[in-house]
């Protein structure tokens, strides 16, 4: 095989080649210049979520511990008003397989490529995805390649995706390693042209069904236990998918009043396809890196239309600093003897703020763990921000500075959530919905419709926003 | 003296895949001054010397040429020494604990 098909001549042919890998029609579900019928192309994977249950039961998917955090509750309490201090639990997804949420979108993706007659499956992705999708593909008796942005051009891997790339060999997959870039996609489409593979996206229906059983599992346990829904679940937000497939699973188990929240750790200033930035973060999901773009304009994935819409499903978005993540890291490892990895702390720092606000009897749902170990875990992260001169130190997590400074809280009192405006993130995507239209482009009725749905805000909003706009 | 490697020995290639100049028009300055590199481990169909061209057999079974960089490539990524930033956090949160009299 050789890598120089041409860089132009492939991109040329991404749709088809994405078409004939995935097998989705997405033209089909056009209702409008911008209106699609999403809850067409989810239902059309042919899967219930009862199918989808059946599916990752058989894969060693699924039904996870529901653990409540009673020492980080009281930590919490001690640093609250009288009578507030929400309890915490969180949703420990580390006991699946490969040791993360992933394995439920991988599983489906996984089966869907055996059902096809797939002969292997390919992934594009330096995460937990890649390293689920290889689990799933060893059990299910297929192969398994996966694309990664690996190293910047001193050839520093960054630790947490040298693990990745570890793990994905481990389970027998072929691993193709980039430099920083986002022309990965390039490659990924010479490797699902040349292979034939199946492209198991992260973005496609099969991964955010995938998701849906989380939600719904989450919400029978609580209830289950606490003899009532939840009143807010935080899911860690990057590419979408995960704050999707929650929310809708949900929905389905009958939670409507449970508010969503999205967290990301907040990395702006560093820019995502800068060789110099790569290793000067700390995180490598989970960061608003990929939640802005992928909230503001979803369709930017490897998929024509992106089923993860996460605008439609978040109630709250807030974003943490590393420094706070770091330190969660640490609390729950000493205070609750869970040694657990970067993504869903991220989620429960968000959650160690929220809760303090909140009345005792309320109750928050962390709504994933992941596996850590080398690579992965803080003392990894923060020795190669030592050593590429990042200054680590302890103090106010406000004086945090992405690529220049981790500041780790001195106190639980310290920790905080900044709140995304998301009447400005609606802004942005109505902004992008126009730009993406062709000149003399006329937005119809069904249009409207669409937008009103994708921003959760009303046809009047829409065309408000507009109008100012145009 | 030229090292050279075994057939059917685990190895890692390296491909240049878009030189600078090549690179795509919306990278940043800094990424566009360096070539976009790729990276492939799998089994040496035949001997080869380090720094030559050479093919491997990839854990799929798909036949792969590039430089070839090295025999057995380790896995480096580690935990590295504690941090003393991160060191005193668990000794400070339990004293809290115990101030509220849920642990002694």
């Amino acid at each position: 095989m050789s890598w120089k098909f041409g860089y132009a001549k492939i991109m040329g042919q991404r749709d088809e080649i994405i078409k004939a890998s995935l097998g989705i029609d997405y033209s089909q579900y056009a209702t409008g210049r911008l209106a699609f019928d999403y809850e067409r192309l989810l239902a059309d994977t042919g899967y219930t979520i009862d199918q989808v249950r059946a599916v990752q039961s058989r894969a060693a998917v699924g039904d996870t511990p529901l653990l409540e955090l009673e020492n980080i509750t009281a930590l919490v309490r001690a640093g609250a008003q009288p009578g507030k201090g929400a309890r915490i639990f969180v949703k420990d997804e580390a006991a699946n397989p490969s040791g993360s949420f992933k394995d439920r979108r991988a599983a489906l993706a996984v089966c869907e490529a055996k059902n096809r007659g797939h002969v292997g499956v390919a992934a594009a992705t330096s995460g937990n995805f890649g390293a689920a999708v290889a689990s799933q593909a060893a059990r299910a008796g297929l192969r398994c390649i996966v694309v990664q942005e690996a190293f910047d051009s001193q050839g520093i891997a960054q630790p947490e995706i040298a693990e990745k790339t570890r793990a994905c060999e481990a389970y027998g997959a072929e691993v193709i390693r980039v430099s920083v870039g986002p022309e990965l996609f390039y490659v990924f489409l010479c490797v699902l042209q040349e292979s034939g593979y199946f492209n198991a996206s992260l973005y496609t229906p099969y991964s955010i069904l995938g998701i849906e059983t989380l939600g719904d599992e989450l919400a029978r346990q609580v209830r289950r236990q606490c003899g009532r829904f939840p009143d807010l679940v935080i899911a860690t937000h990057a590419g979408g998918g995960n704050l999707t497939g929650t929310a809708r699973g949900l929905e389905q188990a009958g939670a409507r009043e449970t508010e969503v929240v999205a967290a990301s750790v907040d990395l702006a200033g560093l820019h995502m396809a800068s060789d110099h930035d790569f290793n000067r973060k700390s995180f490598t999901t989970g960061h608003t890196g990929f939640s802005m773009p992928f909230t503001t304009w979803p369709d930017r994935a490897d998929v024509p239309r992106n089923a993860a819409r996460p605008l439609r499903y978040m109630d709250r978005f807030v974003t943490v600093t590393q420094g706070e993540v770091f330190y969660i890291t640490q609390v729950l490892a000493e205070l609750e003897g869970l040694e657990r990895g970067p993504a869903g702390n991220t989620s429960l720092a968000a959650a160690f703020a929220i809760a303090r606000e909140l009345d005792q009897d309320q109750i928050i749902v962390v709504q994933e763990t992941e596996y850590t170990g080398a690579g992965k875990h803080p003392l990894a992260q923060l020795n190669l921000a030592k050593q590429l001169g990042i200054e680590v130190r302890r103090g106010d997590p406000r004086d945090n500075r992405p690529g220049r400074k981790i500041v780790i809280p001195e106190h639980p009192s310290q920790l905080a959530v900044v709140d995304i405006d998301l009447d400005h993130v609606r802004h942005s995507y109505l902004h992008n919905a126009i730009e993406s239209l062709d000149e003399d482009a006329r937005l119809s009725g069904v249009d409207i419709e669409f937008l009103a749905a994708e921003t959760r805000s009303s046809q009047d909003y829409v065309q408000e926003v507009i109008d100012e706009m145009c | 003296m030229t090292e050279f490697v075994t057939q059917g020995s685990w190895v890692e290639i390296q491909n240049i895949i878009l030189d600078v100049g090549e690179r795509a028009a919306q990278v940043p300055q800094d990424t566009r001054q360096v070539p976009l590199e790729l990276r492939i481990k799998g089994f040496l169909v035949a001997a080869a010397a380090l720094g030559d061209e050479a093919e491997i057999e990839t854990p799929t079974g798909r036949r792969l040429r590039g430089k070839l960089t090295t025999a057995n490539p380790a896995y480096t990524h580690t935990f590295g020494s504690p941090i003393p930033e991160l060191s005193t956090i668990g000794g400070e949160v339990r004293a809290i604990l115990r101030e509220q009299g849920r642990i002694r």
